[in-house]
C-alpha cells in the first residue's frame, strides 16, 4: 500500500495536489425482474461516468432523484463492485481487488450518508460509536482510544463529558450526523464521500455541519466527494461541480463557472428551478421550469439523454450521444451537449442567457 | 380593491387589506398542548394571524417550532395526547371543539391539507383513481361514472400526465412529483378555500418542486383559493408568498409581507435563518455564519426572549422580559426588544 499521510496538514491545497481519486469510465446496471422472475430490462444506473477527486479537493455531484448519484457513490466504494469501469484510489485499483484487500483501503474512503439514525446504532452509547472504526482497525490501546474518542468529538463540536455517554437514540439529528461524522474521522481518512449527507438538518444545524467540513478541509487537507441533490449546498463546499443527469455526467467544471456559466441545458434548469431569497417585485419570481418527468433508466432515450425534455434538442441529439468535451476559456468547464447555450462563455455579452425567463 | 362593492367571497389577492374584506380564516391566541408522559409540552404558545381569500401565507421554521401542530390545530388533526385552544374562526365559524364528525363536513369543502410525505398518504393497497373518488363521494352524492370523470378532471387540472391511465394504476407506480399531484387532486376534491400545504415539496427534487409550487399558485389564482405553505424554506416562501410568518419555540416572532420582510429582517432569528442558508450567489467554500445552541425545551416555562440563549445580539434586558409580539412598523410585526437595524 502506498505511502499516505492523511491528517498532516495540507493547508490550502485546494485541489492542486496530485488525484486521489480516479474514476474511469465507470458504469453500472441493475437487472429488473418482472412477474416469475423474468428478466424484464436493464436499469442503466450509471453510464460511462469519469472524473478525479485531487488531494484537498472536494467535488460535488448535483443530480435529481434517479439521476444515479447514489449509485455512483456505491460503485466508487465497491458496494456493489461496478459492471465495469476502473476506481483508482490512492493509486489502487479498487475494481476487482478481493473484499478483503479493500478492507484497508476503505480505512482512508470513509462515508456519511443522508439518516444519521440509519447508519447508526440507537442502542449504542456516542463513545462505543465512535470508537468501534479504532478497535476495527486495531488502532492504539484502550486509553489511547478513549483519548482519541473525546478528541474527535470535541472536533466535531460535541462534549465528551455531556454527549459520550448519551444512547444515540436520545441525540437530535445534528447531533447524531456529528456522531456519524466523528465516527468517519476516526481513522484519519483521506477522502470523505458525503451522500446527502446534510439534506435532512434543519438549516441552522445544516449551516454548523458545513462549517464543520469546510474547517476539516482547511485543517487536514481532506478531500470530499460531496453528493446532494441542492445546488446552491453544492456550491458552498465544492472547488468543482458534475451535474448528473440520468446516469451521465453532462457539465463538469469549477463550481462558479457552472453556477455563472451553466452551458448545459439541463443545468440551465436546475438553477432556473431554483426559488430565489430576493423578491424585488411582486409575487411570486421562479420562471417556468422543465416540463414532464424523467425518461426511465431502463430504456433511457437514444443520444443525449435530456433531448426528450430539452428545448433544444435537434434530430442529431437523438443520433449522437454527445462527449463531455472542454468548453471555455480555460479548458476546465466540460460540457455534453451538441448545442451548449452560449452568451455567457463564447460571447460575453452576447447573451440569450439572461432575463428572459422560459426554458 | 375597494370594500363594500360586492360582498366578496374572494379578497382582491393584489392588495394586503388590512380591514378590508372579512378574513376567510382567523387564528387568535391560538395554544397547543402535548402530554408527554408527566410533562407538558407547549408546542404553540398564542399564535394570531388573520388570512384573506385568494392569498398566500407562508409559516416558516425549523422543527419543533410549533408551524405543523398549528395548522393541524385548524384542520382538527391533532393528535389525541394534544389539546388545542384559543379560537380557529373560519368564515366566522368557531372550528375548535368542534366534533370530529363536525369537523369532517368542514375538512374538504372548506379546509384540506396536503402532507409532506405522498408515499405515505396513500393507501398502497388501492389504485390511484378510486382514493380520488373516496373523497369527492364522502361528500357529494355521485355515481361511480360521475365520480370517475370527475377524478379524470382532477387529475388533468393537477397536470399529470395520460390521467385516464393513471385512474387504475397504484401509488407504487407513480413516482414522487406524480404522487404528491396525487395527493394535491383529492385535497382540491372538494374545491376547498383554504389549501393547507404542510412541507408539501420537501421531499421531491428542484424541477419538480417548481412544478408543484407553480401548479399550487396557479390553482390558487384560478380557484380563488386561500394557500397557507408551512415550510422551512424562506426563498422557497420568498417566491410564492404575500406574506410570512416566522415561527420559533412556538411562537410568532416576525411577520410581513414577503417584501417587507426581505426589505428589512427585524428579528435577529429570521436573519440567523437566511445568513445560514447557502446561496448560489456567494464564492465556494465561503463561512456561513452561526448562532450556536438549540431550540429551547418547550416543556419547561421561560422567563424572557426564547431566542435570547442563542441570539448574537442579546442583551441583559432579552432575559428579564419577554418582548410582545406587536405592530412595530405598519403590516410589520416583530418580538425583539433590540431588532436589527440594517437593511437595503
Amino acid at each position: 500500500m502506498p505511502e499516505v499521510l492523511p491528517a498532516a496538514g495540507g493547508r490550502e491545497t485546494n485541489g492542486q495536489g496530485p488525484n486521489l481519486l480516479e474514476v474511469r469510465n465507470l458504469t453500472q446496471t441493475f437487472t429488473v425482474r418482472g412477474r416469475g422472475g423474468v428478466k424484464g430490462g436493464e436499469v442503466q444506473a450509471v453510464t460511462d461516468v469519469s472524473f478525479d477527486v485531487r488531494k484537498g479537493e472536494t467535488l460535488g455531484v448535483v443530480g435529481e432523484t434517479g439521476s444515479g448519484k447514489s449509485t455512483l457513490v456505491q460503485s466508487v466504494l465497491q458496494a456493489p463492485p461496478p459492471r465495469s469501469g476502473s476506481v483508482v484510489f490512492q493509486g489502487v485499483e479498487l475494481v476487482g481487488t478481493p473484499r478483503r484487500e479493500l478492507l484497508p483501503l476503505r480505512r482512508h474512503l470513509q462515508m456519511i450518508f443522508q439518516d444519521p439514525y440509519n447508519s447508526v446504532d440507537p442502542k449504542w452509547r456516542v463513545s462505543q460509536i465512535v470508537e468501534e472504526p479504532l478497535l476495527a482497525a486495531k488502532a492504539g490501546g484502550r486509553a489511547e482510544r478513549r483519548a482519541r474518542v473525546d478528541e474527535l468529538l470535541d472536533l466535531v463540536g460535541l462534549d465528551p463529558r455531556q454527549h459520550g455517554p448519551r444512547r444515540a437514540r436520545e441525540l437530535s439529528g445534528g447531533q447524531c450526523q456529528r456522531v456519524a461524522i466523528a465516527r468517519a474521522l476516526a481513522l484519519n481518512p483521506a477522502m470523505i464521500i458525503a451522500d446527502e449527507a446534510v439534506s435532512s438538518l434543519d438549516v441552522l444545524v445544516q449551516a454548523q455541519v458545513l462549517n464543520l467540513f469546510e474547517h476539516l478541509r482547511r485543517e487536514f487537507g481532506l478531500s470530499y466527494l460531496f453528493v446532494a441533490h441542492d445546488l446552491a449546498l453544492v456550491k458552498q463546499v465544492s472547488d468543482r461541480v458534475a451535474v448528473m443527469y440520468l446516469g451521465r455526467f453532462c457539465e463538469v467544471g469549477p463550481a462558479e463557472s457552472i453556477y455563472r456559466e451553466p452551458m448545459h441545458h439541463y443545468t440551465r434548469a436546475l438553477l432556473d428551478a431554483i426559488p430565489r431569497p430576493d423578491p424585488e417585485g411582486d409575487g411570486p419570481q421562479t420562471g417556468e421550469t422543465i416540463s414532464g418527468e424523467p425518461p426511465s433508466p431502463i430504456d433511457p432515450p437514444s443520444g443525449c439523454r435530456f433531448r426528450t425534455r430539452c428545448p433544444r434538442a435537434e434530430e442529431r441529439c437523438a443520433t449522437e450521444t454527445p462527449e463531455l468535451r472542454p468548453a471555455g476559456p480555460d479548458g476546465a468547464h466540460l460540457v455534453a451537449c451538441h448545442f451548449p447555450v452560449l452568451g455567457a462563455a463564447g460571447e460575453p455579452g452576447a447573451g440569450e442567457q439572461d432575463g428572459s425567463g422560459g426554458v | 380593491m375597494s370594500e363594500g362593492t360586492i360582498s366578496a367571497v374572494v379578497g382582491d389577492a393584489s392588495e394586503a387589506g388590512p380591514g378590508g374584506t372579512r378574513a376567510l380564516l382567523e387564528v387568535s391566541d391560538l395554544r397547543v398542548r402535548f402530554a408527554r408522559g408527566d410533562r407538558e409540552v407547549q408546542a404553540v404558545k398564542g399564535l394570531s394571524y388573520s388570512l384573506n381569500a385568494g392569498r398566500t401565507l407562508a409559516i416558516i421554521g425549523e422543527s419543533g417550532s410549533g408551524k405543523t401542530a398549528s395548522a393541524r390545530a385548524i384542520m382538527g388533526l391533532l393528535p389525541r395526547t394534544a389539546e388545542a385552544s384559543g379560537s380557529v374562526r373560519f368564515e366566522g365559524k368557531e372550528f375548535l371543539g368542534l366534533s370530529d364528525k363536525q369537523m369532517r363536513a368542514h375538512r374538504g369543502p372548506d379546509v384540506a391539507m396536503v402532507f409532506q410525505d405522498p408515499a405515505r398518504s396513500l393507501n398502497p393497497t388501492m389504485r390511484v383513481g378510486p382514493q380520488i373518488a373516496e373523497a369527492i363521494r364522502a361528500h357529494d352524492q355521485l355515481s361511480s361514472k360521475q365520480a370517475r370523470d370527475r377524478v379524470v378532471e382532477l387529475l388533468t387540472r393537477v397536470r399529470l400526465s395520460a390521467p385516464e391511465r393513471r385512474f387504475d394504476e397504484y401509488p407504487h407506480q407513480l413516482s414522487g412529483g406524480m404522487r404528491q399531484r396525487v395527493m394535491i387532486a383529492i385535497a382540491l376534491a372538494c374545491s376547498p378555500k383554504l389549501l393547507i400545504a404542510d412541507e408539501a415539496t420537501t421531499a421531491l427534487d428542484v424541477t419538480t418542486q417548481a412544478q408543484i409550487m407553480n401548479l399550487i399558485r396557479d390553482l390558487k389564482r384560478d380557484l380563488g383559493m386561500a394557500v397557507i405553505m408551512i415550510s422551512h424554506d424562506l426563498s422557497l416562501a420568498a417566491s410564492y408568498a404575500d406574506e410570512i410568518i416566522v415561527m420559533y419555540a412556538g411562537q410568532a416572532v416576525e411577520r410581513a409581507s414577503t417584501r417587507d420582510l426581505f426589505a428589512r429582517v427585524r428579528m435577529p432569528y429570521t436573519e440567523a435563518l437566511l445568513d445560514a442558508v447557502p446561496r448560489l450567489d456567494r464564492p465556494p467554500h465561503q463561512e456561513l455564519s452561526l448562532v450556536s445552541g438549540r431550540p429551547p425545551d418547550l416543556s419547561v416555562e421561560l422567563g424572557g426572549c426564547s431566542f435570547a440563549p442563542r441570539c448574537p445580539a442579546v442583551r441583559d434586558d432579552c432575559r428579564a422580559a419577554a418582548p410582545a409580539f406587536e405592530e412595530h412598523d405598519p403590516g410589520h410585526w416583530w418580538a425583539c426588544w433590540h431588532p436589527t437595524g440594517e437593511g437595503t
